[in-house]
């Protein structure tokens, strides 16, 4: 038992030094780009089930968040030829401080306010960045010249999900943590507990914020390519992050990683096999996973064993 | 410790309190009674601040509470049970009770320690690694408690904790109410089982559409016309 716990506990700095370990002997571009994608999607899905997960504030717009920080970073080189680097700075606080007004606002009320509320708010920068053509350079996007290496922007990448995974793990496991999940577990209860529900929902969607805007950031220096149709995309980037949490197991600590490698893996093998019915193909599965294993991959290990008993 | 004065709450135009008054000293029991739809609860959830009132006053150790939200009630040292119960399904019995003692402590040590000690005071202790999903109701409405103590109130509401028990459950649930006064806690309680409340409380006001019809000693709530009418039936008479 205690020998468990140990291994539990050293896991994740095994999986860490062996993924550091990695382009020292794979230096295949196309496998390691799929590793920096799988990477930016453990962060991408780390930070939405903090928030949907833990906290049971539902978001269908955090594409909001991803595209702020995508463009936050463009911006700077488009207007001021500033590096996009500085991005990874100004990108999570811009991200946080869309997010402010709407928690303020949204996280009074109760039901489906806040998500169809950042929906909408995603939706109306994605026609703000590709109509105001002087600001954002519309549609054709923003293109700048990637200067570092492959493997830089793999270690780059690593730290990404490496920090985002620390930070919301010491979070969940502080006050904070309990005062998410008390949270979403009954909002009357916790309130009632001395909980301010609202400040407690607040803090998490600035977190949550603060990190997917990171993920833009990076996004737009390692892809060096954005445009309004990718960055703030409802399918592409708002529906995947909750596809990736719900796959892998809301509300569990290692269900994003997971579910981020499943979706990564499985969207580009099926791509590469299926053609156009790709899409198709990868929709069938998901159905499969979530009626079959509702509570998501990691959950697996329970599904199995009460299937041998049933 | 806690005075309400001439307390009035309309939901639309249906008055569910209107002008109650009544005063709970400190260290005391105090019972509420009425039949079912009297208003006990929203006196409750006036009290506690889910709702504010239409009108009328309510002081806590002399100052006003009124119109402040739950969690600063909670903190001002009101604690309350819920009639139906609000466990945190998916948290362990001892997660519970260590975020209600986040609202004093903000060390997790500290609020684990916390935690185990009102555990232990409410003989819940043997529950704290079950997921509050699984208790018996007996267990849950225990664990309303346990989470309302680790707030350290001065004030804790207790709404119908003893409906649903056993005859067991109930001698249990009269001993650690008992505990509780004796800790210097001042308690106001919602209860329609007449041997519990009638056993327990220093006084007791009656309650009926949402109007006082009596208060004083159990005994002379027992023996009151008015509230033999409207609730008790002959026998207590």
């Amino acid at each position: 038992m205690e020998r468990k716990r140990q291994f539990k506990n050293l896991l994740p700095w095994l999986i860490l030094v062996i993924l550091a370990l990695v382009p020292l002997f794979e230096r295949n571009p196309y496998l390691l780009h799929m590793m920096i994608m799988v990477l930016i999607w453990i962060c991408l899905g780390q930070s939405w089930n903090l928030l949907g997960g833990f906290t049971g504030q539902v978001s269908f717009g955090h594409a909001t968040f991803y595209g702020v920080g995508a463009y936050s970073a463009g911006l700077l080189y488009f207007h001021k030829e500033i590096s996009t680097w500085y991005g990874m700075i100004l990108g999570p606080i811009m991200a946080m401080a869309f997010a402010v007004p709407i928690g303020l606002i949204c996280f009074r009320l109760r039901g489906a306010y806040f998500a169809l509320a950042l929906l909408a708010l995603a939706e109306v920068l994605r026609l703000v960045a590709t109509n105001w053509i002087s600001f954002t350079n519309g549609s054709v996007g923003i293109l700048i010249v990637p200067v570092v290496s492959k493997i830089s922007y793999y270690y780059i990448a690593l730290a990404l999900a490496a920090v985002s995974f620390y930070v919301i793990y010491r979070v969940i496991h502080s006050k904070w943590g309990f005062y998410f999940i008390a949270i979403r577990e009954d909002q009357d209860a916790a309130e009632s507990m001395g909980i301010n529900t609202t400040r407690y929902k607040l803090i998490s969607l600035l977190i949550s914020a603060f990190f997917t805007g990171l993920a833009g950031a990076f996004y737009m220096n390692y892809m060096a390519f954005i445009d309004p149709h990718v960055v703030f995309s409802l399918v592409d980037v708002s529906i995947m992050m909750i596809l990736v949490v719900m796959l892998g197991g809301a509300g569990t600590f290692y269900g994003p990683a997971i579910g981020a490698v499943i979706m990564i893996v499985l969207s580009e093998v099926f791509r590469a096999y299926f053609g156009h019915a790709n899409l198709l193909i990868l929709g069938m599965l998901i159905i499969f996973i979530i009626v079959f294993i509702p509570d998501g991959v990691i959950e697996i290990r329970r599904f199995l064993k009460r299937k041998k008993y049933a | 410790m806690l005075e309400v004065k001439n307390l009035t709450k309309y939901f639309g135009g249906l008055g569910a309190v209107r002008k109650l008054s009544f005063k709970v000293e400190k260290g005391d029991i105090f019972g509420l009674i009425g039949p079912n739809g009297a208003g006990k609860t929203t006196v409750f959830n006036l009290i506690n601040g889910f709702y504010h009132p239409t009108s009328g006053e309510i002081l806590f150790k002399g100052k006003p509470i009124s119109g402040f939200k739950p969690n600063v009630i909670c903190r001002m040292g009101i604690a309350r049970t819920f009639q139906v119960v609000k466990p945190l399904s998916r948290m362990t019995v001892l997660e519970n009770v260590m975020a209600s003692a986040f609202c004093r402590v903000d060390s997790l040590n500290i609020a684990k320690e916390e935690a185990l000690k009102t555990l232990e005071f409410c003989s819940l202790i043997h529950r704290k690694d079950y997921l509050a999903k699984s208790l018996t109701i007996g267990d849950r409405k225990r664990l309303e408690i346990t989470r309302a103590l680790a707030t350290r109130p001065e004030l804790i509401l207790l709404d119908e904790t003893a409906a649903g028990l056993n005859p067991t459950e109930l001698d249990q649930a009269i001993a650690l109410i008992k505990k509780i006064r004796d800790q210097g806690i001042t308690i106001l309680i919602v209860e329609h089982i007449m041997k519990v409340i009638m056993s327990i409380s220093d006084r007791i006001h009656a309650i009926n559409y949402g109007q006082t019809i009596a208060e004083g000693t159990p005994q002379e709530v027992a023996n009151n016309k008015g509230v033999i009418e409207a609730y008790l039936g002959e026998a207590y008479a």
